[in-house]
């Protein structure tokens, strides 16, 4: 299985997008070194903008590129580039449905060094929360590639949040990305698990331990936050015992209120692997903080056996 | 340079009919932004009718020259403005507010013909103005971007955001025009919320800065001439205005920011714009 970091994926499709499309701008609130829209600068400097450090003026600023023709992609850190400026992303971006893409780098907890101000823990549920926006969380860097060409050619807004660290591909190279369809990664029976980003890798190995016991996990990479496709969501969730939600994102507001509102009425067991409403801190290791907040393979198997 | 009497009487009569509009729109016994909204007739009026190059029958042009109110409050200005031009028909701005309406409280792009921009959520007008300016040097047009800030709006952090992005990128196609009446929702800004001084805190942002009687469309068009000969930064021109300003019982006062006409006042008001 081969490792990707969804940044410079990310950095290295907005260069290429860039030379397919003139159209393309991308501007930065002085962390183009971590969101790696620095490729970009070093290419098309002059239509890189760096806007200091100041997320709402960049925002608003992009929305101006936009609506003179641009495909303007606005960078920050998740936390930055959601909450921060989010009056300009719901006014200025939203109500007009103009054609900014915003991207959430070093998103969930996964810049572990920094601590709580820098972990984006709820970008999702802010994003989905406005009207018109699309929100999306890639699982690898093979569908990062695919998703940022897709939220390129697509006219209006879109949230994309990127991990900062090297994931593994888990994504079909040959299947093609459509915005708002949930992707079954791995087949199974008994329960379905739907999850987005990084953490469908650990229900991957969640769902290859529990194999052994006998018991078979669906796993579906929900990489459309919004919209999702309820029809799909239904039937996926339809031939099971029950469903688990897996996010490196609060248990408020992201995958686990989008499905457990799909299934309402259904008389399904459902269980959330998620962070519980409580903010991040530092840690020495990526993995280190995801097992200090519950967001591991041995916590999908525990709510699945609690299913079951 | 300055206009010839000619069109300075009309641009005036303009700015009286924008007013009359003004007041109709907002009639007797409902709420209305009518200080902030007569603050930049004369503003207005010279801009829609003698300065931008636009054509009301091609609002997406891409060569026009671009308004952004960033005071989106004072809509009911920029409305007339657009219908008196032709971009929608006049009889729309009796519906002014109601349910499903092309005219919203707050500008909205998507709604109305003519608007450039969703604003009136303060302080994100001149960051768009400044991507539109950006686009425009980027794809080499000649088009200009003027956009309108009120004195109590420029105590929003993301107005000195965007002042910075203008001076650093060298949008000498951006004119900012500052309606300084005076005046915020509560009261006088000098005693709810100081933003004074305005010609110098833009010029150490880094702008060309001008100072004009806002109510006066000769001063207001050779500032706007002026402004076009500026290379390398960004304009300021700080007009001074009186919130209200036309109709008496209003001026100068933080009630009328958006305040109700009496059925007597509003006959009044009705009564000093009628032919």
């Amino acid at each position: 299985m081969g490792m990707q970091n969804c940044r410079k994926v990310y950095g290295e499709t907005l260069v290429e997008l860039g030379r397919e499309n003139k159209r393309i701008v991308a501007l930065d609130a002085d962390l183009s070194k971590s969101t790696m829209t620095r490729l970009f600068e070093q290419e098309f400097p002059e239509r890189f903008f760096e806007m200091g450090i100041g997320e709402q003026n960049m925002i608003s600023t992009a929305v101006g590129l936009a609506l003179s023709g641009k495909i303007a992609f606005a960078n920050s850190f998740s936390v930055f580039s959601s909450g921060r400026p989010y009056d300009q992303i719901r006014v200025s971006v939203c109500i007009g449905k103009v054609n900014v893409k915003i991207i959430g780098s070093s998103c969930g907890i996964s810049d572990f060094g920094d601590g709580a101000t820098h972990q984006g823990i709820e970008d999702i549920a802010i994003m989905r929360a406005i009207p018109n926006m699309t929100v999306l969380s890639p699982v690898d860097g093979i569908e990062t590639r695919k998703m940022v060409r897709a939220a390129a050619e697509y006219d209006g807004p879109v949230y994309i949040r990127i991990n900062r660290n090297e994931v593994p591909d888990v994504s079909d190279e040959n299947e093609e990305f459509k915005i708002g369809k949930p992707y079954v990664i791995r087949e199974g029976k008994d329960v379905t698990v739907f999850a987005h980003g990084y953490m469908v890798f650990k229900a991957l190995k969640a769902a290859e331990a529990l194999e052994k016991e006998g018991t078979s996990l669906r796993v579906v990479n929900v990489s459309t936050l919004k919209p999702i496709d309820e029809e799909a969501v239904k039937e996926l969730a339809s031939t099971v015992k029950g469903i688990v939600t897996v996010e490196e994102h609060s248990i408020i507001g992201g995958l686990a209120s989008a499905i457990s509102f799909i299934l309402r009425g259904q008389a399904l067991p459902i269980d959330a692997v998620a962070i519980k409403d409580c903010f991040g801190q530092s840690a020495l290791s990526y993995e280190q903080l995801l097992e200090h907040y519950g967001l591991t393979d041995s916590a999908i198997i525990e709510a699945v056996k609690k299913i079951l | 340079m300055s206009i010839s009497d000619e069109k300075a009487a009309e641009l005036e009569k303009i700015a009286k009919k924008l007013r009359y509009d003004i007041v109709l729109m907002i009639g007797a016994g409902k709420p209305g932004h009518l200080g902030g909204s007569c603050s930049i007739a004369e503003i207005v009026a010279v801009l829609y009718f003698h300065k931008m190059y636009h054509d009301p029958k091609k609002p997406k042009w891409s060569d026009r020259d671009r308004l952004l109110l960033s005071k989106g409050h004072a809509a009911l200005t920029q409305y007339a403005a657009l219908a008196e031009c032709g971009y929608f028909d006049k009889k729309e701005l009796g519906t002014l507010k109601e349910l499903g309406t092309m005219l919203q409280g707050h500008p909205e792009m998507l709604r109305t013909p003519g608007i450039e921009a969703n604003t009136g959520s303060l302080g994100q007008g001149l960051s768009m103005a400044c991507g539109m300016a950006m686009a425009g040097k980027l794809d080499k047009k000649d088009y200009r971007v003027y956009c309108i800030v009120g004195d109590g709006e420029v105590a929003e952090g993301q107005i000195w955001e965007a002042s910075m992005t203008a001076a650093f990128y060298k949008l000498d196609n951006l004119v900012a025009i500052l309606d300084k009446n005076g005046v915020q929702a509560t009261g006088p800004i000098v005693e709810r919320y100081d933003t004074n001084p305005h010609p110098e805190k833009w010029k150490a942002f880094g702008w060309h800065v001008m100072e004009v009687d806002g109510h006066d469309v000769r001063q207001i068009a050779d500032a706007l001439d002026k402004a076009d000969k500026v290379s390398g930064k960004p304009v300021m021109i700080v007009a001074h205005t009186v919130k209200g300003k036309g109709v008496p019982f209003a001026e100068g006062k933080a009630d009328f920011h958006h305040g109700i006409m009496t059925q007597q006042q509003y006959e009044t008001a009705r009564a000093l714009f009628e032919e």
